[in-house]
């Protein structure tokens, strides 16, 4: 926890979840929630810090290093009429649960005919930026777009980290909330909820009119840091942060293009087969005779994450890269 | 914590000779332990559900056979002894969580074969509307959670509904079956110590049928005694001779009173056999003929009508009687899976999410 979150007004993307899993378990007594070092310690990433002492050791349960069998846990305890929220330290270490998350959740409901809905929240970090090479750095989250039966969020501001979590609980079916870990110490203030947040729709952050940056998560701050960066040589750039990566928005995408006729998609997973490739897809589907330049993208470079920090920075899509690739659209 | 050893290493694959049980729960089923009910009738309703699964897999090799039926399907028959004395210990409001070698579980939990024929016939009667087939049935009413064709991934799953239940101050036992060869599984071995670790209303049971798919226990274990691995997670641990329908049902009750006192987990390592092939694709080249043929000697239906008859409990008229009404209900239920409405390809995409489902079948 930072200084800074003390401070009045002000508020982290790590406060406001907290806020909003401390709200989630006030609201519903059937909500606890499950993982590694969630309780005592406090969250890995400190996101449940205090909810031990306030809430008790039976909702806030700290869980053995054993993916398969907590994310399963939380899987049945769903099926049984209870309200699980499981935490997941890293997308790589829920590998290590791929089968519980594909096989049972994603397909009970199907498979049983509607008998059997799962209603979980899973909460995982993704992505790169803090050196923790390989086995800590990874954006698999659109792998998990890939799979029919879950809904896959991906929250890249404040009010999205702090107001997500309540819908996610309402649905009926199991959601996989990815936090960017870059993006636990972004601070700001919290801008008041003026409608509930909708979780089949993609927003446009920046209004623009030359281009669609399209982009989610970790990289909406250098997404919108291009925009700027754009704005200053008057290249007025649209930014879409699609928020939920299934079910894709495809219509805020097409709309988007039909407007600027050029777009650069950002994505931190590695170009090939990536969420990006999906994006790209659908805009070469539905908005070809829109174009006025091929679809760019910005990806990881195709190399597990480095530990070296020039390296890391590197292989990661930097707002340079952004301005670069529009620059390749627009000239 | 209770480590009830085998009486005898099984390097042979050998059954348990009569009189030399691999049972090693206290008392004696054959001996008349007490089986909740006891009674002469009591026996009857054993014989009748093994046998309903018995003839009900055997009508599903003629179906298949015809290519009425297809997929993937693993039968049950030799283990009936199992289900039928598991699912005695267990109430409606219980859980159970299946494997993909289901039917017996299915049917001695209440789903009726008409219900799991249908559903054979992937027929939007089935008991999953026809989207689960042999390997994935499943009855929300019966709290009949499938139906998982990866073999320990049912599991965690069950941990979950046991915790559930525990959370919210319910006596319900959750009951997950699995095989001998989930055992070498992590999923197991994390769902074993979660479930001792937090005291979790769970009976674990391993049907130890010695094969994990081809493979024999002793190719796949490094070490065979499977109970007394389960022991080691801090759980009350017996092997049973799965054969027996009433040692299962005695041990089964006894494991569930322990659970419903509060002392968690319990593991049953039933000692069974399965008479047919991996599944009907599999030309079960990895066994001798003369091991099935032993195995065969210790019938669960054979050893629970050969004590009917010596205590005087079965004649051949009652007997007939049992096996002419569940022909006839298997019957019924083939005729019904034929004559039912195949789901319109419109409804493809129901239940993929919830809002994309339409009414339940």
């Amino acid at each position: 926890m930072g200084a800074g979150e003390t401070q009045e007004a002000k508020t982290t993307y790590r406060e406001a979840m907290r806020e909003a899993l401390r709200e989630a378990l006030r609201a519903d007594d059937r909500v606890f929630l499950m993982g590694e070092d969630v309780g005592r310690y406090g969250g890995c990433f400190g996101v449940s810090l205090g909810l031990l002492e306030e809430f008790g050791p039976e909702r806030v349960r700290d869980t053995p290093l054993s993916e398969s069998a907590f994310v399963g846990a939380g899987i049945g305890a769903a099926l049984a009429g209870l309200r699980p929220i499981v935490e997941i330290m890293t997308v790589n270490f829920s590998l290590l649960a791929l089968d519980q998350i594909l096989n049972n959740a994603a397909t009970l409901l199907h498979m049983s005919c509607g008998q059997l809905p799962v209603p979980l929240v899973i909460r995982m970090t993704t992505g790169a930026g803090r050196q923790l090479a390989a086995q800590h750095s990874h954006s698999l989250e659109g792998w998990y777009a890939h799979i029919p039966g879950i809904r896959v969020l991906a929250p890249a501001t404040l009010e999205d980290a702090r107001h997500m979590l309540a819908p996610a609980l309402a649905d009926p079916d199991p959601v996989l909330i990815f936090e960017h870990g870059s993006l636990y110490n972004v601070s700001g203030e919290l801008l008041p909820l003026t409608e509930p947040v909708d979780l089949d729709h993609a927003t446009i952050r920046r209004p623009g009119t030359d281009i669609s940056l399209i982009t989610y998560g970790g990289s909406l701050p250098k997404a919108l840091a291009a925009a700027d960066e754009l704005s200053a040589e008057g290249i007025n750039a649209e930014v879409i942060d699609l928020r939920t990566l299934r079910p894709l928005d495809g219509a805020a995408i097409t709309a988007s293009v039909a407007r600027t006729h050029r777009a650069v998609v950002i994505d931190e997973a590695w170009r090939t087969g990536s969420l990006a490739a999906e994006v790209s897809a659908r805009i070469a589907e539905e908005s070809f005779y829109d174009l006025d330049a091929p679809v760019e993208r910005v990806c990881s470079a195709e190399v597990p994450m480095p530990y070296a920090r020039r390296l890391e920075e590197a292989a990661l899509p930097q707002t340079a890269d952004i301005v670069a690739a529009a620059h390749r659209t627009v000239d | 914590m209770t480590v009830a050893r085998p009486t005898r290493t099984r390097k042979d694959s050998a059954p348990p000779k009569s009189g030399k049980k691999a049972k090693t729960t206290k008392g004696n089923a054959s001996a008349g332990v007490p089986s909740g009910r006891g009674a002469t009738g009591h026996r009857t309703d054993l014989l009748e559900s093994m046998l309903r699964i018995r003839r009900f897999e055997e009508r599903c090799v003629e179906l298949y056979s015809a290519a009425k039926i297809r997929g993937f399907v693993h039968l049950y028959i030799g283990e009936e002894a199992v289900a039928v004395g598991v699912n005695e210990a267990l109430t409606p409001e219980d859980a159970v969580v299946s494997t993909y070698r289901e039917h017996g579980h299915a049917l001695a939990r209440g789903i009726t074969a008409e219900a799991v024929m249908a559903e054979m016939y992937g027929r939007t009667t089935g008991c999953s509307g026809g989207r689960g087939g042999s390997m994935h049935l499943f009855d929300a009413s019966r709290r009949f959670y499938g139906g998982n064709a990866i073999v320990a991934g049912g599991l965690p799953l069950a941990a979950g509904l046991a915790l559930a239940d525990l959370m919210r101050g319910q006596d319900h036992v959750t009951c997950c079956f699995f095989g001998d060869g989930a055992f070498a599984e992590g999923e197991f071995h994390e769902t074993a110590n979660l479930a001792a670790l937090w005291k979790l209303p769970l009976l674990l049971v391993c049907e130890n049928n010695l094969y994990a798919m081809g493979t024999a226990l002793e190719r796949h274990e490094a070490q065979t005694d499977l109970a007394m691995r389960a022991a080691s997670y801090g759980m009350v641990a017996w092997a049973v001779d799965g054969m027996d329908v009433e040692a299962v049902e005695h041990a089964a009750r006894r494991a569930v009173e322990g659970i419903r006192t509060g002392t968690g987990p319990h593991f049953l390592e039933l000692r069974t056999y399965r008479f047919r092939a991996h599944s009907m694709y599999d030309p079960d080249r990895y066994r001798h003929k003369a091991e099935v043929e032993r195995w065969k000697e210790r019938d669960p239906i054979g050893l629970l009508t050969d004590r009917m008859r010596e205590n005087g409990e079965l004649g051949d008229k009652e007997l007939a009687r049992i096996e002419q009404r569940i022909t006839d209900e298997i019957d019924h239920a083939v005729e019904a899976a034929e004559q039912a409405p195949e789901e319109p390809v419109e409804h493809l995409l129901h239940h993929v999410t919830s809002s994309s489902a339409e009414a339940v079948s």
